[in-house]
């Protein structure tokens, strides 16, 4: 594939335009109601003065996080000189601009005083671990567009991998500062550990896969684009690791925890009594999006397209449940202020934080994703960010038939 | 009442009008100028005794008349700058109350994490919100051991003008910082001191003179979480 061409997406067709609608749709109900959440205040969410970051902060640390990882096909091309993944890194750059765009709206429409985002460009604390990822995120998107930008331009392409060679760099560092502001939390149990770091990065690495796999199976499905088998079973193996690597750095962090006799009350809560987060990490972080998904990856044939997709769905719903038990539930246990001692008030000292998503919440962070993925969409009709045909060899019918 | 009770009477009246003024002036005298910025020389702090506190609620009453931060009935999302604590032994049952305020922190994290500077911490250690600047983000909710802060989750009435709020933006406890600079004490010392059990005392860490450094030197005394090396502000006694 020593010549790839790109071409932009037609984007004429009832689909596309389905496609735009309901993602409009979503943005919209999405703006709606954070116009509705400042305007009443945040008393009408399920927040409150002990869970005080609640389902935006889900949607949008996933979606941040997720950012980070989507530029895994870019990375595997640029820095580890895998020549399958080259045709692969426009779109996957692409999608770590708009997953990140996505979060980042999440996170400012959720503010108390968003109109004051002018205030965070202004005002700069550089003790603060936030301030910090303020200059990551931006940062970010601004090095991925010159890495676009040199993609898209033939006459820049040479200075392609450099560029990308360092956005992976940047990504790593990005992925630490978003996990840094759980483990910097001294105060919380549940969070303060330097793990963290190690594992948002894989969760990044998994949730970004997860994602661009299953753009990339819509729009070439789409486009009827090919295919190749064997490029899909490089993903989907390379998906499955990632899902393993999550697993590894989850189980790191809880028997740390565990073996420390402090924090064992914040994992009995997590993992044995605490309810709707004990079920949610077992059947939704665990089973459906840990293990299921790992015995489709390493069992599925590259041909069985469909299994991958849902794989990559599994992965990302226990994606979700993962951020859910991690924010919510990390903030519902109560800080230790006086070991050995029953703690009451009537402020929530030391009981169980109650918190149920409310609607606009939900609209919020779902209104993120809209803007994701309508911000894919509308670039791929712009600009030629996706390869006539990813089969394995352009010349083997066997594969473009197959594909489309 | 002989002629002598009289003349004892008339003799402290006269004394106390006397007194009264020099003593208001020492008093203005220690009071900082508006013009004049808070100094470090100075470390306002609290000693609360939970041995003498009891179930009255006198200091949190207290401070929400004095900066107004009454409630809308919902006590998930309403605001509580001070709070009484119940604290009940696992082992022994032996039950206490004690206030919980913000502990104004030598090294506070909510401080260090707030991305524009509005939690900030003056010369003087007074840990304060600066409203203009707050962006309404709560990662110092999130980082405050002690759960002192509170989010304005809804529209604020009859605000006071010493303590302006705003909805969208974090509060806590200033150590009535406007009593502080004209030469008084919180609200909630006040008021325990009045109407409660005189449990709280406010005043200069660093003046070795003043009655919360000399009552720190002569009892052991200690800080809620003092493993994480806060250094804070308020101290407790007979916990």
């Amino acid at each position: 594939m020593t010549h790839i061409h790109y071409r932009q997406i037609e984007g004429r067709s009832l689909g596309y335009y389905a496609l735009l609608a309901l993602l409009g749709a979503l943005v919209a109900a999405g703006l709606a109601a954070a116009w509705y959440m400042e305007h009443n205040g945040h008393w009408v969410t399920g927040m409150s003065n002990q869970i005080v970051w609640g389902t935006p902060h889900v949607f949008a640390v996933f979606l941040i996080v997720a950012a980070s990882g989507a530029l895994n096909a870019a990375s595997v091309a640029a820095v580890f000189g895998r020549a399958p993944y080259k045709p692969l890194a426009r779109l996957s750059g692409l999608l770590a601009i708009a997953l990140l765009a996505g979060g980042l709206a999440v996170l400012v429409l959720d503010l108390g005083r968003p109109d004051r985002l002018i205030v965070a460009m202004t005002h700069y604390n550089f003790k603060s671990i936030f301030a910090w990822n303020i200059f990551l995120y931006t940062g970010f998107i601004a090095l991925v567009v010159v890495y676009l930008w040199m993609m898209l331009e033939r006459r820049l392409n040479a200075y392609s991998r450099p560029v990308g060679v360092f956005a992976f760099a940047w990504r790593l560092v990005l992925t630490t500062g978003t996990g840094s502001i759980f483990g910097f939390l001294v105060a919380r149990q549940a969070y303060d550990a330097a793990v963290l770091a190690p594992l948002f990065i894989a969760m990044s690495l998994s949730f970004g896969g997860a994602i661009f796999i299953l753009v990339l199976l819509a729009a070439c499905r789409g486009t009827g684009r090919p295919l190749g088998d064997e490029l899909l079973r490089r993903l989907k193996n390379l998906q499955g690791v990632f899902v393993l690597a999550v697993l590894y750095f989850v189980a790191v962090h809880h028997l740390t925890n565990l073996y420390l006799a402090e924090r064992q009350g914040v994992e009995r809560f997590l993992l044995l009594d605490g309810g709707v987060y004990t079920r949610t990490f077992w059947i939704g972080q665990v089973l459906i999006g840990s293990v299921l998904p790992l015995l489709i990856f390493f069992t599925a044939r590259a041909g069985a397209r469909a299994l991958i997709a849902f794989g990559c769905v599994l992965v990302l719903l226990g994606g979700l449940a993962q951020m859910y038990v991690f924010l919510i539930g990390g903030q519902a246990w109560p800080m230790p202020l006086f070991p050995g001692k029953e703690v009451s008030s009537g402020f929530g000292d030391g009981a169980i934080a109650a918190y149920s998503p409310s609607l606009p919440e939900v609209l919020l962070g779902a209104g993120g994703i809209g803007i994701a993925l309508a911000l894919v969409a509308l670039a791929l009709k712009a600009l030629p960010f996706l390869p006539e045909s990813l089969a394995d060899t352009d010349d083997d019918p066997h594969h473009k038939t197959g594909a489309a | 009442m002989n002629r002598r009770d009289v003349l004892g009477l008339g003799a402290a009246a006269v004394t106390a009008t006397l007194l009264a003024p020099g003593l208001r002036l020492i008093e203005l005298a220690r009071a900082r100028a508006p013009e004049e910025a808070a100094t470090g020389r100075r470390r306002w702090g609290l000693l609360i005794d939970a041995s003498k506190c009891g179930d009255c609620d006198a200091c949190v009453t207290a401070c929400r008349d004095e900066n107004g931060w009454d409630g809308h009935g919902r006590p998930a999302t309403d605001a509580q700058w001070i709070r009484k604590v119940t604290l009940t032994d696992r082992q022994t049952g032996h039950v206490q109350a004690l206030p919980l305020m913000c502990q104004h922190c030598a090294d506070p994290p909510c401080v260090d994490v707030c991305p524009t500077g509005a939690s900030f911490k003056r010369a003087d250690g007074i840990v304060l919100v600066d409203k203009h600047i707050c962006i309404g983000c709560r990662y110092c909710m999130m980082a405050c051991p002690y759960q002192a802060r509170s989010f304005v989750h809804e529209d604020v009435t009859n605000q006071k003008h010493h303590a302006p709020r705003g909805k969208g933006t974090v509060e806590s406890c200033t150590l009535c910082v406007h009593r502080v600079d004209a030469g008084g004490i919180p609200a909630c010392v006040e008021a325990c001191g009045k109407n409660g059990n005189k449990a709280m005392v406010f005043g200069d860490l660093k003046d070795g003179q003043s009655e919360i450094a000399r009552r720190l030197a002569r009892a052991s005394s200690l800080q809620i979480r003092p493993d994480l090396n806060l250094n804070t502000g308020v101290r407790y006694q007979n916990i």
